[in-house]
């Protein structure tokens, strides 16, 4: 037998007693962290117990003068620096910003006048007052580009060999795409779902692989796992606002949002390939990507072709999918930061995983208006050469 | 840096470049000069920085208790010092203690030490005299002091292996807070050392506890000015490397302050090698020769007119030289990186100062 419901009262008034109720538990918080901190109970465990120290490099430039090291203390306790060697031999250094001394999160800039040789490996070794060393390396000797107004401008048309030249060149296949019969189509756009679904797995990867050199304190590989369901929660709702208005021509400006944050990922490695020296590598890199990301105009175009937008829509859509690779370029080139570029890569991964639901959704619509299987031979076909594309020209920049 | 991100392309790219070259592609591209090739033609780029080498700072002498410019000439002859059936007997206190120090300027190392100090005093007595060394282990780990010389086994401060009889081994290791009183007649003559033969070995040495034992031949050597000097190392972050190597512990402390020696005049090096985790260490002096004295058993050299000799773990020997000429002079390890980890000090050569008429 059911009990009868209770009904319980709920005043309606917001008395002093409600608002007292609300904010019992948080005082009590604040005692109960104040006890613990007057108390110490946990003091037991940290009689002799050496500190835990951690030092991460934020930023190793070479230049004429030598190295610069930027360093991060995070972890949990300071850090006094006693010496620094480099190459296994103890070197003059001095702080041209902050000190020996660094407490969490505390950081400083350490000058070391070295000569380093070019194309060559190089350690700097920083060692404690306690005796504990942190190596960096140099993987090749180089001197780190300083921006320039030509620098500057050569990086950027980098970025646009990298971005914004294949996107248009793809978007050039537009007026094709538009004499296509329906199946041709629909095989556009299963190969969009394909390269985009490339793209969502290598952002991932890569973003995953700099997550490893993001200081703990930051949780890099967190970051990404969270990131990429925020970014896509938003961007859905964002382009739920915007739904009433032209939802294929919203979809190409979401497809090229997702592209754009993408492309500022491969702006970056070609940034830092250029900036740590590898001009051959960043060469082929840049003509690599630039045959690779041709077929992104493909997918921004295919889901546009039944309507007709006018042609600022075409000059928005490629500088809006390729431009963040000179964005990329810049960023790589002069101050890589692997914590920025693990925030933009998920981003873009959230981006190109709400395209592919909604890409996906059009086609499953379409199949539905003509009752057949979404997953029928051509919209499979496409899906694989799209994967197949994305795959294969890889290889030029993999 | 993503350079392991671009190495892993780097790989198939290789393999590509000849055809991609082919499309003419890298002529399409913008120059990137601040980032020039791998290898610049003459192989020599780089920085040309007029950086030197060595620490940064000065090491507080006072906290650590003994300054490394004492330590090269005191020679403990004993703390008491008398006659005992017609033979001389000289009696010393050894007391092992935890003790920090600094090592290297701002850098802390956690010792054990006899007498707190690295190496421990340096026992001087002449062959025959007889040896009391009273050992307090003040420490918070067992120690013993094993001499190299001639002695009884009970004296030998070897740890106790079971099952063998006092008379066999001794009183083993030394438990903190106990003693021990370490008797026997010095022989023979020569440069040796002791150290802590407490287990695990490796630990006990290179944490500290060793020092110079010097026997003079009953005729004694000719005059000279004496050094002693004790090769050490010290790995402070514990993966059996050493990230400091010295004379008498402190990184570079003959650089900072220079051994003042004059034109002409006969010096005798006491050298001694306890370097922990390297197979050899090694003593090279500028601009002169020696003559050397391996273990200074003999009284007569050994190796004559060298400037580098090289020494095992324990291996010792006496060097004897004068400079012809004043100036600056450089010695140190010539294994390069030990020098530039701190082996490495400075004789001041100056001419012999007139005295009163001119």
């Amino acid at each position: 037998m059911a009990t009868p419901d209770v009904p319980v009262e709920r005043p309606n008034v917001r008395s002093i007693q409600f608002w007292l109720m609300g904010l019992l538990p948080l005082v009590a918080l604040v005692a109960v962290i104040a006890l613990f901190v007057s108390t110490n109970p946990v003091s037991i465990f940290s009689g002799d117990v050496p500190p835990v120290e951690v030092l991460e490099s934020q930023r190793l430039v070479l230049d004429d003068q030598g190295f610069r090291l930027d360093v991060l203390n995070s972890g949990p306790d300071p850090i006094s620096i006693a010496q620094v060697q480099v190459d296994g031999a103890y070197w003059n250094y001095r702080f041209q910003a902050g000190d020996a001394v660094l407490d969490r999160f505390e950081s400083a800039s350490i000058r070391i006048p070295y000569p380093w040789v070019e194309g060559e490996a190089h350690e700097i070794a920083v060692i404690t007052a306690t005796g504990v060393t942190f190596p960096f390396a140099v993987d090749v000797a180089l001197a780190t580009p300083e921006p320039s107004a030509r620098q500057f401008r050569a990086y950027g048309l980098l970025g646009v060999y990298v971005g914004v030249l294949p996107v248009t060149l793809g978007l050039l296949w537009y007026p094709f795409l538009r004499r296509l019969r329906r199946e041709w189509m629909n095989f556009a756009l299963a190969l969009t779902v394909g390269l985009l679904v490339f793209l969502a797995i290598d952002t991932f990867e890569e973003a995953l692989e700099l997550a490893a050199e993001v200081p703990a304190m930051f949780q890099g590989e967190s970051l990404v796992f969270l990131l990429v369901p925020i970014s896509l929660l938003a961007i859905k709702l964002v382009s739920d606002l915007f739904r009433s208005g032209d939802s294929r021509l919203l979809l190409a400006y979401t497809i090229a949002l997702g592209i754009g944050f993408h492309n500022l990922g491969e702006g970056l490695a070609v940034g830092a390939a250029f900036a740590i020296g590898q001009v051959s590598l960043g060469t082929f890199l840049v003509v690599g990507f630039t045959l690779h990301n041709i077929t992104e105009g493909i997918g921004i175009a295919a889901p546009i072709t039944t309507k007709r937008p006018p042609l600022y829509h075409f000059v928005a859509l490629a500088l809006l999918a390729g431009g963040p690779a000179v964005l990329g370029v810049w960023i790589g080139g002069f101050s890589f930061n692997p914590l920025l570029a693990v925030v933009f890569l998920s981003i873009g991964i959230g981006a190109i995983v709400q395209v592919v639901y909604e890409v996906a959704r059009l086609l499953i619509q379409d199949s539905r208006r003509h009752e057949e299987s979404a997953l029928n031979t051509v919209n499979s076909l496409g899906f694989l050469s799209g994967v197949a594309i994305m795959y294969f020209t890889a290889f030029l920049v993999v | 840096m993503s350079a392991a991100n671009v190495k892993r392309r780097q790989f198939i790219l290789g393999a590509l470049s000849t055809v991609l070259a082919a499309f003419g592609g890298s002529r399409l591209l913008p120059s990137i000069d601040a980032a020039p090739p791998r290898q610049s033609s003459d192989g020599h780029g780089g920085s040309h920085s007029d950086g030197v080498f060595g620490v940064v700072g000065e090491v507080d002498h006072e906290r650590n208790g003994f300054h490394p410019s004492e330590l090269l000439v005191d020679f403990n002859y004993g703390d008491r010092v008398y006659e005992e059936a017609g033979r001389t007997v000289r009696e010393y206190n050894l007391v092992a203690v935890d003790k920090e120090i600094e090592i290297a300027p701002g850098l802390f190392f956690p010792a054990w030490t006899y007498n707190g100090r690295i190496p421990g005093p340096t026992i001087r007595c002449t062959e025959g005299d007889l040896l009391r060394i009273h050992f307090v282990n003040a420490g918070s780990h067992p120690h013993t002091i094993h001499f190299h010389g001639i002695h009884a086994a009970v004296m030998d401060g070897i740890p106790a292996m079971p099952g063998m009889l006092f008379d066999m081994v001794g009183p083993g290791m030394i438990q903190p807070g106990d003693s021990f009183t370490y008797e026997f007649v010095a022989e023979p003559f020569g440069c040796h050392l002791y150290h802590c033969h407490a287990i695990p070995l490796k630990r006990h040495i290179h944490k500290g506890l060793y020092g110079a034992f010097i026997v003079d031949p009953p005729e004694g050597r000719p005059e000279a000015t004496e050094l002693v000097m004790v090769m050490n190392g010290f790995d402070t972050n514990f993966d059996d490397e050493n990230e400091v190597y010295a004379v008498n512990t402190v990184a570079f402390a003959y650089n900072n302050d220079v051994i003042p020696l004059k034109v002409g005049e006969r010096v005798r090096l006491y050298l001694i090698n306890l370097t922990e985790f390297d197979l050899i260490n090694s003593f090279h002096l500028h601009a002169e020769f020696f003559d050397y004295y391996d273990h200074g058993t003999s009284l007569t050299p050994t190796q004559r007119r060298v400037d580098t000799i090289m020494q095992c773990q324990g291996q010792r020997g006496i060097l004897e030289f004068s400079y012809q000429k004043p100036g600056m002079y450089m010695f140190h390890a010539h294994q390069s990186e030990f020098a530039e980890l701190g082996w490495m000090g400075m004789f001041h050569v100056t001419e012999e100062e007139h005295h009163g008429d001119a």
